[in-house]
């Protein structure tokens, strides 16, 4: 046993670390889908934007001022896009909503690609994430012990926003039962809002942790984590924030334990087995509420 | 001796902790029309649902034609959780899906209208017959079963005439008025050629003229197609004017049985219906 | 009231059908041959070709998303399997080696069209095993969608899309994994196969280029036969599914049998589509059948108006056109010989999906709506029903 934990040590820190990624991108898919049942196929290319927007910034500001644009721009773009794409189509059936969702994708990937020009960019470093620390013997980036940390700090700041403030319970009564809310008074598009502005804020600090181990952004970088962090979501139980905190980390750490095991075709098929199997054994996930149809 | 169409059995559904439908046992008899009534949330619907496989019930068991049909004892997670009665009575379990309930003769309506939105009112009714098919997959695509096909448009069409909706036959079926929408999931439900047919709240939503031309259209088919038929109501002159025998339930379990005449001097109905005034 | 006695003729006419069928045939063949070859031809011809393929991968994903309601995203793995099993079962025995290079020269050893063109001599033994191999790619995809979907058909609207989705995803994994190499040449390409690139039928004087003839007459045959389904008695009870399935069951329609019906047929489709586009681009390789390839049907059957075959087909050929020949310019550079600041490499994709989102957004129902093409009249539309018509 610990032979194994002293040969796969690399693997499983890093599983860890991609772990909470994952858990920074899954919490917007699990909020939206709480939300407005939509699965916001758009969320990945969102996270890869973050990254551009980090690259293009710091090629002409410090670090520092960088950062926090790169946050701001990415809330802004999130909230661009739920207005302009997910708003008008409020009242109609859910398959046009979720193909709106693949059009913004595609969408944003293609003004990606013509931003970059198709070429990746190099990812800037941040002097403090990407310096090298020794853990029980093994060398990684900072970056690996930091996401972690802050990944569980942000979800409790947002169970406890969810909890215990007051546009955390509209949040809360929106989810289950979007129209009744609505008549109660709830500010339905303000509400939507601020789930789409922390969706994306997460998605922003994701990126800026992911892409360090990266070192370039390409227009389909988004695509796979994304996917992933859906799978996550999925797999903890869509509409759960533990759930998906959770998923996120098993998918993390397996995958890259398949990595180590020398498998690495399948580290990204691995994931889609498991949501697969997850979907057969248990649909609703392992935190997820049985919604039933009335007859 | 009447014969049976529908027993059931000590029909129980609970839910979690809450009981949906308690112990419930009745009897429908060849060519007849019973009615089940009782207060909003009795259990009624439930009831239905346990019949045509949507649900299944958690204890007792249900027979069609003196036949099994499903049965149910309390496994899984209600082994624990099961509050009803006549636990170990029942040592079974049979189910079925709806739609193979629906091929041994059950057809139904529901209460909240449920046409086929995209299909004309024709499509709707032909769309039904398609259980009755005996083509396979290649011979309907290769159009090997013409003859049959052309028998089940000419049925439709038999059929359309036959409830007065052949005149709005290519009209979208939800562009009808809501009467002629109830009257279409009546012919859509006849359409699969049933030997019993329950109605959820048929007249729900109707005005007293509807209401009373429903009545006579119900009483109608029974003759014409030999039917039973097994309703679910609230407008209660429909149900005192229809039905042969009627079954109360309050809060899932039987309260009364009866024909019209003694139901509605049951003090028990009564109080159902009305509340009683209890003492504190 | 007054009612008519005779029921009403449903015949309907076959025959302007299959002139149409013919006349779009006659057409290909006729411009393959009469035009020269020039820049236009160059652009037109392979738009014409792979808008003919994508036609068919967009019908077969119409059954499924448009006329059973059953959201699936796994068109992209379906039609890999297909291509892959196409190239694999015609890659000429002499090829091999050079082909399976890492590989010790595979593990399929024969190629079918080679092998009847020993029979029949090589132009119509290739012919006919280029058919029989492409049937052997549907029925892959098909025992492949069979498979997977007794567990996944049991699923709801978006955990199918989801789940089927990830079961691309894997199949592109499986595909690209070494262990399998033999048979699949692993991440490596699959070519040399039989592509009718350059193989041609005499017909008297006339010279039918197969390259453009073949994948126009599997592309018409497969539409036919989904049409086909889809007005017949178990096409009405897909509809039902879609429409109302709680409904659908209780008027005695089996919901996972049919279910497995449409998926199946899909597949199998998407399955030959695979192999016509394998066909078409002369290699094969399991990294490019990407999401972004189902999720670009996907928007090509909007485009088209879900729940409609001519829609789809109309819809496919622009998208092809637009994509790879209309709005080429904005790629260059220039227009009307003056530089424009914005046109470089990658305007066109951007231009593009804007376009695209307009129509997702203000154009819901797509060209066609839920119409066909045809000539008889439709039953009325009611008022304000489409919010919920797909539901």
């Amino acid at each position: 046993m610990s032979a194994f934990l002293q040969a796969n040590l690399p693997f499983i820190l890093a599983g860890i670390s991609v772990g909470g990624q994952y858990a920074l991108i899954a919490i917007g898919y699990t909020m939206v889908y709480g939300i407005l049942r939509l699965i916001n196929f758009a969320h990945g290319d969102v996270f890869m934007v973050a990254g551009l927007v980090m690259v293009y910034t710091t090629a002409a500001l410090p670090i520092y001022i960088s950062i926090p644009i790169v946050l701001v721009a990415t809330v802004l773009l999130g909230l661009l896009i739920e207005r302009v794409a997910y708003k008008p189509l409020r009242s109609a059936p859910r398959m046009s909503v979720m193909i709106s969702a693949i059009g913004v994708s595609y969408l944003l990937q293609n003004c990606a690609l013509y931003f970059t020009g198709g070429l990746p960019q190099v990812y800037p470093e941040i002097p403090f994430l990407s310096r090298s620390v020794t853990i029980f013997g093994a060398t990684t980036k900072m970056v690996t012990v930091i996401t972690p940390i802050l990944t569980i700090i942000l979800v409790v700041l947002l169970v406890l926003l969810i909890n215990h403030t007051k546009i955390g319970m509209a949040m809360r009564a929106v989810s289950k039962d979007f129209e009744t809310s609505q008549l109660m008074g709830v500010r339905i598009n303000s509400v939507i809002s601020v789930t789409f502005a922390i969706g994306c804020f997460l998605a922003a600090v994701g990126s800026l942790l992911y892409f360090t181990n990266y070192t370039s952004v390409i227009p389909t970088s988004g695509a796979m984590p994304g996917l992933k962090a859906f799978v996550a979501a999925v797999f903890g139980g869509i509409g759960s924030i533990p759930g998906a905190v959770i998923g996120a980390f098993i998918i993390g750490i397996c995958e890259n334990i398949i990595k180590g095991v020398g498998w690495t075709t399948f580290s990204d098929a691995f994931t889609f087995v498991l949501l697969i199997v997850i979907l057969l054994v248990k649909p609703t996930g392992i935190f997820g509420e049985k919604a039933t149809d009335k007859v | 001796m009447a014969k049976s169409v529908l027993r059931l059995e000590d029909v129980t559904m609970q839910f979690g902790g809450v009981i949906a439908v308690d112990n419930l046992s009745m009897e429908i008899f060849e060519g007849e029309i019973v009615a089940l009534i009782g207060p909003n949330g009795a259990g009624k619907t439930t009831a239905f649902n346990a019949v045509t496989g949507v649900y299944e019930p958690t204890n007792g068991a249900v027979y069609f034609h003196d036949k099994l049909l499903v049965t149910n004892y309390p496994r899984g997670k209600m082994k624990k959780l099961y509050a009803g009665e006549n636990r170990g009575k029942y040592t079974k379990a049979v189910a079925h899906t709806p739609d193979y309930i629906t091929k041994l003769g059950i057809a139904r309506t529901f209460q909240n209208i449920r046409l086929f939105k995209s299909m004309t009112v024709f499509d709707n009714v032909l769309t039904a017959m398609h259980l009755r098919k005996t083509a396979g997959l290649f011979s309907a695509i290769f159009r090997a079963n013409r003859k049959e096909e052309q028998k089940m448009r000419a049925d439709a069409d038999e059929l359309l005439r036959i409830v007065d909706l052949y005149d709005v036959r290519d009209e979208l079926a939800t562009s009808l008025p809501y009467g002629k929408q109830r009257k279409l999931e009546i012919a859509r439900a006849l359409a699969t050629k049933p030997t019993l047919l329950l109605l959820d709240e048929p007249a729900a939503g109707m005005n007293p003229q509807e209401t009373e031309e429903l009545t006579e259209f119900i009483r109608w088919i029974r003759e014409k197609f030999d039917l039973t038929i097994f309703l679910i109501e609230h407008h209660m002159n429909l149900v005192m004017d229809i039905s042969d025998r009627i079954y109360v339930i309050d809060f899932g379990k039987l309260i009364a049985q009866g024909v019209p005449a003694e139901i509605q001097q049951n003090q028990k109905v009564i109080d159902a219906y009305l509340g009683v005034e209890e003492d504190e | 009231m007054e009612k008519r006695l005779q029921p009403r003729q449903e015949k309907r006419s076959v025959l302007p059908a299959i002139l149409i069928i013919c006349a779009v045939l006659l057409v290909t063949v006729l411009l393959d041959n009469i035009l020269p070859a020039n820049t236009f031809t160059l652009m037109l011809i392979p738009v014409l070709r792979k808008g003919a393929i994508y036609s068919l991968v967009c019908v077969s994903m119409n059954l499924l998303n448009g006329f059973t309601g059953l959201f699936s995203l796994g068109q992209a793995g379906f039609m890999l399997i297909g291509a892959y099993a196409y190239s694999i079962f015609s890659i000429p025995a002499d090829q091999h080696a050079a082909v399976y290079q890492y590989f010790e020269g595979g593990a399929v050893r024969f190629s079918i069209p080679e092998m009847l063109s020993g029979v029949l001599g090589p132009n119509l033994g290739s012919f006919l095993g280029a058919i029989i191999c492409i049937i052997i790619a549907g029925l892959v995809a098909a025992v492949f969608a069979a498979l997977i979907g007794i567990p996944v058909l049991r699923l709801k609207s978006d955990y199918l899309a989801i789940a089927t989705l990830g079961f691309a995803e894997i199949m592109r994994a499986v595909f690209q994994w070494n262990g399998l190499g033999r048979i699949t040449n692993g991440s490596n390409l699959l070519r040399k196969y039989t592509a009718f690139t350059d193989i041609n039928l005499r017909l008297g004087s006339l010279n039918i280029k197969l390259a453009t003839f073949f994948p126009f007459l599997i592309a018409i045959l497969s539409i036919t036969f989904i049409v086909l389904l889809i007005n017949s008695t178990y096409g009405r009870a897909f509809k039902a599914i879609r429409d109302d399935e709680v409904a659908a069951e209780a008027m005695g329609i089996n919901l996972f049998r049919h279910k497995m019906y449409a998926f199946i047929v899909s597949s199998f489709f998407a399955g030959v589509g695979g192999a016509l586009l394998a066909m078409f681009q002369t290699t094969v390789q399991a990294a490019a059948f990407k999401t972004a390839m189902t999720y670009e049907i996907l928007l090509m059957v909007v485009i088209g108006g879900i729940g409609s075959i001519s829609g789809s087909c109309i819809a496919a050929f622009l998208y092809i056109a637009c994509s790879e020949w209309w709005l080429r310019f904005l790629d260059g550079g220039k227009l009307f010989g003056m530089s424009v600041p914005f046109f470089r490499d990658g305007f066109r994709k951007v231009v593009f999906s804007v376009i695209i989102m307009i129509i997702v957004l203000f154009f819901r129902k797509g060209i066609m709506g839920d119409r066909e093409l045809s000539f008889r009249r439709k039953p009325r539309q009611s008022k304000g029903k489409e919010a919920d018509a797909n539901g």
